[in-house]
């Protein structure tokens, strides 16, 4: 139990990821303590996404090793990735709802396919997840056309916990959102990750998340891990395009005290 | 009296006229059901206790099941006028639980249910309905295409016409190989059918007439516009559908621009086009395998073969075909691009209405041929 608890919940080595000529990610390491929101950072087309889809398997690497929860991805037959797949939760950016259904058969899906309940039983479980991340039960009947985008990112989230993961994946969870319920969306976040004890890894580019939520933080540029640690850290940072992620014109706008340090 | 029931995630104990609880184990979805079952199988309490006592001390694992499990018990013995005290939750836990127990005044809303018997009377009469409306909304398309046609004669540049040169490839060019083959492998079937039969009463010289004007007249023209309208019709709706998902068709009207003109007219008009180039084309090409037919099974030279097609198809014959042609191609652009515009937010009505595309402008050419032979009868070619 205390090898499992010291055990980073991902841990990733000397991933190459590219397409065609193009090196996406190169030799790229990161881990992820259990129990923390880590915040994953870079440019537009950086690869932020491309690592995310690398480590739950939707693309193939060209090198390196990725474990989850103590296992490593590459050795596991079809039964234990399933294993792993039901251990860990994904936010898709656009939320990814399964449109021929409604909302609470969206977060059902999964358990229909897991565990052995009723449908009583589900549409109770799946009614109380969905009012975990705030919605109501006349939301719930709704199907995924109906839903305003603050909805759909909430519908895909209680999916993404249906089965009470213990990673979560968030792709950019806070984009699209008005700034009112991007700091609500934040705070969910951070409630869900303690009450349930999730170790959340987040892409975003939303200052104001990173700053609120998350532990530490990860910048990729180049193809590598830059800078690692607090938002403190990343405000000392000499790299440049850190420097002027977090205290360029728009992070002065958050914090205006950063920008006198800026120069 | 003593009774103790046994299990390794719940054990109830009946002693001194008292039920005691005590919650042990793996609370988690994995148990989940297991839960909920010995939940519902408790013995109820001796009569005059009106509070119960739940150790959840011995409780090592607890997520959002097990925590649905915990409020589900409460909630069955409050149903039966009694309440539960929970002893014993790890700290850890009590997070959870409490936000389980605030999420739970959300009851699950059942979508009521219908007679049966109503509901297949009701959906015959929305279909009924819905025909009429359909047909209302081919004829505004049909409609909004000509005042288009309209406004382009009046100014000619603004005709699309690279976008209709595209179609016109994707629809005419692409679509040569395979409808040679179609149609000449029916040419072969025919030929073949017809020899075989009418050899009996000794009428072998009048299968090339019967292939002639079945050919020409419709066969040739009907089985392209089938394929066409299971070829380029499904693609139409298919892409005017994702479009109109996508909000590209509401950007383009926002621009100014009218989407029948951009989209919808140089579509129908690379149909009709196409389908009369592959309906001489497919014609040909049955022909052709009539006459392989008929030299290597029914023992007819081709020589003889291509003198009897001269006697058997006139020139009416050759104009009632290719006359059809551009009529069937306006019937599958229309309802092609109709039901693409019909298409709303879902993957799932993307599919349906690539369907219905494909059934009704079948359904509809079929229809519009017999309108024609009606005609043609009448008139007397």
């Amino acid at each position: 139990m205390s090898a499992e608890i010291q055990q980073p919940a991902i841990a990733v080595r000397d991933v190459v990821v590219g397409f065609g000529d193009r090196v996406v990610l190169d030799h790229l390491s990161i881990d992820v303590q259990r129990g923390e929101i880590l915040g994953f950072v870079g440019g537009s087309g950086s690869g932020k996404s491309v690592l995310l889809r690398t480590i739950i398997g939707l693309l193939p690497k060209r090198g390196g090793t990725i474990e989850v929860l103590g296992r490593n991805l590459d050795n596991l037959d079809d039964d234990d990735r399933q294993a792993i797949q039901r251990r860990w939760g994904v936010l898709f950016q656009h939320g990814a709802l399964f449109s021929s259904l409604t909302a609470r058969q969206n977060v059902e899906f999964a358990m229909r396919e897991n565990l052995h309940l009723s449908d009583a039983q589900m549409a109770s479980i799946a009614t109380t997840k969905l009012a975990m991340v705030g919605l109501t039960a006349k939301d719930a009947g709704k199907m995924p056309s109906e839903l305003s985008g603050g909805m759909t990112k909430r519908v895909a989230l209680a999916r993404a916990l249906a089965l009470d993961p213990e990673v979560l994946f968030l792709d950019e969870p806070t984009s699209g959102l008005d700034p009112i319920s991007a700091a609500e969306f934040d705070v969910l976040i951070r409630t869900l990750q303690k009450t349930l004890g999730l170790t959340v890894f987040m892409v975003t580019h939303d200052l104001a998340s990173l700053h609120t939520v998350c532990d530490r933080i990860a910048v990729l540029a180049e193809g590598k891990i830059v800078a690692i640690g607090p938002v403190a850290a990343m405000l000392k940072s000499d790299h440049p395009w850190v420097k002027s992620y977090f205290r360029g014109r728009r992070a002065a706008l958050i914090d205006p005290n950063i920008h006198n340090q800026s120069i | 009296m003593v009774g103790v029931r046994l299990d390794d995630l719940l054990s109830s104990r009946h002693q001194n006229h008292r039920l005691t609880l005590a919650a042990r184990g793996a609370w988690t979805a994995r148990n989940a059901g297991r839960l909920a079952a010995l939940i519902a199988g408790l013995p109820p309490s001796p009569a005059g206790q009106k509070a119960q006592i739940l150790d959840m001390s011995g409780v090592e694992e607890l997520d959002t099941y097990g925590a649905w499990a915990l409020e589900q018990l409460i909630g069955a013995r409050k149903a039966l006028g009694e309440t539960v005290e929970v002893k014993g939750l790890a700290p850890r836990f009590t997070g959870l639980v409490e936000a389980v127990l605030q999420a739970r005044n959300e009851k699950p809303i059942e979508p009521a249910r219908e007679n049966p018997v109503a509901a297949w009377v009701v959906e015959v009469g929305r279909t009924a309905s819905e025909a009429v409306t359909d047909l209302k909304y081919l004829l505004n398309m049909l409609g909004a295409v000509g005042s288009a046609v309209i406004a382009t004669l009046k100014k000619p540049s603004s005709f699309r016409l690279t976008s209709t040169v595209h179609h016109i490839d994707r629809v005419a060019w692409q679509a040569v190989p395979i409808i040679l083959l179609i149609t000449f492998l029916i040419g072969c079937i025919i030929a073949q059918q017809g020899f075989f039969h009418f050899r009996k009463f000794g009428a072998d010289q009048y299968v090339v007439d019967m292939i002639a004007i079945l050919v020409v007249r419709e066969i040739g023209v009907l089985l392209v516009a089938i394929m066409v309208a299971g070829r380029s019709g499904s693609s139409y709706t298919a892409e005017l559908g994702s479009m109109k998902m996508r909000e590209e068709i509401d950007a383009l009207s926002t621009m100014g621009l009218d989407p029948v003109t951009v989209l919808i007219l140089p579509r129908v008009t690379a149909l009709i086009v196409s389908v009369p180039i592959l309906t001489f084309l497919g014609a040909m090409s049955a022909l052709y395998g009539g006459c392989l037919v008929a030299w290597a099974y029914g023992g007819m030279s081709p020589d003889i073969y291509i003198a009897r097609l001269q006697e058997a198809i006139t020139l009416d014959h050759f104009k009632v075909g290719m006359i059809k042609a551009p009529f069937m191609a306006l019937v599958i652009g229309i309802v092609a691009c109709a039901e693409g515009l019909k298409v709303r937010g879902s993957a799932e009505s993307l599919g349906l209405q690539t369907t219905a595309s494909v059934v009704k402008s079948i359904f509809l050419v079929i229809v519009l041929d017999g309108l024609f032979a009606m005609y043609f009868t009448a008139i007397g070619i």
